[in-house]
């Protein structure tokens, strides 16, 4: 196998104030599937094309933002080694017990430099509405609102991003594929991070609070889905943010715009193919313009700014 | 029947002041959105982000769910609100009350499992 380690992003738990709102954003409007509510309240959602039962956790709090981001790893064995590998690095690792989330196995759970929890995972139960495998159709009931493909990464805002991108390179073995740096072109203030063939699976950005969430994103199949994906942010009045419009960083074609609780959501689609062979693609600060909006060519202080 | 106007007055960090009407089932944000008025900054119009965050100095109000984070129980009694979650009960003065740098502090940061 070559992908072996940390295969993708597994889940993201976030919190929002109003569940029944919330619930309605995401499975209505984003096109998530219900997958189950918990006995603490906790509801399930996963994408159309995914294998695994969720991808997406939604609490209820009394603030917006992220919980946590688990990625998924290959085997148990590679789970235990990463454990010891972070122990190494000096990261205080927790184990959190098999059945804390319905039909995941173990989780190792770590703080990061930015101030973000993070989790690793080897398993958890397939859906039983997961894609086909036997002469599979392209899905069994047509996908729903902007008709999401998968829970794809999150952006994080935070402090430490050279730490935290060696910690994710060196210990997670994850690669760099596009760093933004400052104007003297000395430190690095936003890190692009793939486990695998994406051209990010998590991403962060400096800021000087931690552990801040910028957004999640949903992978759509085309460019056409993303103008689907407007049109449908018009019609029922969901807060925009900015979009259609393409990324220079990896090249994603994207809207973004707020869940009812003020968390950002991204749907996007494209992006390059990465392979580990491939060189870190290096943006100056004088071209972030370009960077983050391709056809703008500006920064808009929004985006910049607004996390939960 | 027209349904109940109210007029909103904003004042600014500079002694200006900035003034728009807003329909009753329009929050406070919405309203001045409508109006193209860009008084207050606008984030993530849903109570999470803390940007549009204001003090009412006058007039009767309530308010939707909001970030605790950006506007604790102390804060919405002192008047403090968000204004994307701010419904105007009667004609409103308030002033702008930015958000406050989320530090280390943050109670946020190491919120993990529900269970732990």
């Amino acid at each position: 196998m070559a992908i072996s380690g940390v295969l993708r992003p597994g889940y993201v738990q976030i919190r929002v104030l109003d569940l029944d709102a919330a619930v309605k954003h995401y499975v209505d409007r984003v096109g998530l599937d219900l997958v189950s509510k918990g006995p603490d309240g906790r509801v399930y959602l996963r994408a159309w094309d995914e294998f695994d039962r969720h991808s997406v956790i939604l609490r209820e709090a009394d603030r917006a933002g992220m919980d946590y981001m688990g990625f998924k790893v290959a085997t148990d064995v590679e789970l235990t080694r990463y454990g010891k590998r972070l122990k190494e690095a000096g990261v205080k690792v927790e184990e959190v017990a098999a059945g804390e989330q319905p039909g995941v196995g173990r989780r190792l759970s770590f703080v990061i430099p930015t101030g973000h929890r993070i989790e690793l995972f080897a398993q958890m139960d397939i859906s039983p509405q997961c894609p086909a495998t036997e002469n599979p159709d392209v899905w069994s009931q047509e996908p729903r609102g902007m008709r999401v493909v998968r829970f794809d990464h999150c952006l994080l805002y935070g402090p430490n991003i050279p730490e935290t991108s060696k910690l994710f390179t060196d210990v997670l073995d994850f690669r760099l594929t596009e760093k933004v740096m400052t104007p003297d072109n000395k430190a690095m203030i936003g890190a692009f991070l793939s486990c695998a063939t994406k051209a990010h699976d998590v991403a962060f950005i400096h800021s000087d609070e931690p552990a801040r969430f910028h957004h999640a994103s949903f992978f759509l199949e085309s460019w056409h889905d993303v103008g689907h994906a407007a049109d449908l942010i018009s019609r029922y009045n969901i807060s925009h943010d900015i979009g259609p419009t393409r990324h220079g960083i990896t090249r994603g074609q994207t809207i973004y715009f707020f869940d009812p609780s003020g968390n950002r959501n991204e749907v996007f689609a494209g992006g390059y193919t990465y392979y580990p062979d491939h060189p870190t693609r290096v943006w100056s600060a004088d071209e972030l313009g370009k960077a983050i909006f391709y056809y703008e060519r500006q920064l808009n202080e929004r985006f910049l700014s607004v996390t939960t | 029947m027209t349904p109940p106007r109210r007029h909103i007055v904003v004042r600014l960090p500079d002694g200006r002041e900035s003034a728009f009407d807003c329909r009753a089932e329009d929050t406070v944000l919405a309203a001045m959105e409508r109006c193209g008025n860009t008084s207050i900054p606008v984030g993530c119009r849903g109570g999470g982000c803390g940007t549009c965050r204001v003090r009412v100095i006058s007039g009767a109000y309530r308010c939707g769910k909001m970030s605790a984070l950006h506007v604790d129980a102390t804060a919405a009694a002192a008047g403090f609100a968000l204004a994307c979650r701010l419904i105007a009960e009667d004609d409103l003065v308030i002033e702008l009350a930015l958000r406050a740098r989320v530090g280390a502090a943050n109670p946020d940061r190491n919120v993990g499992h529900p269970t732990h």
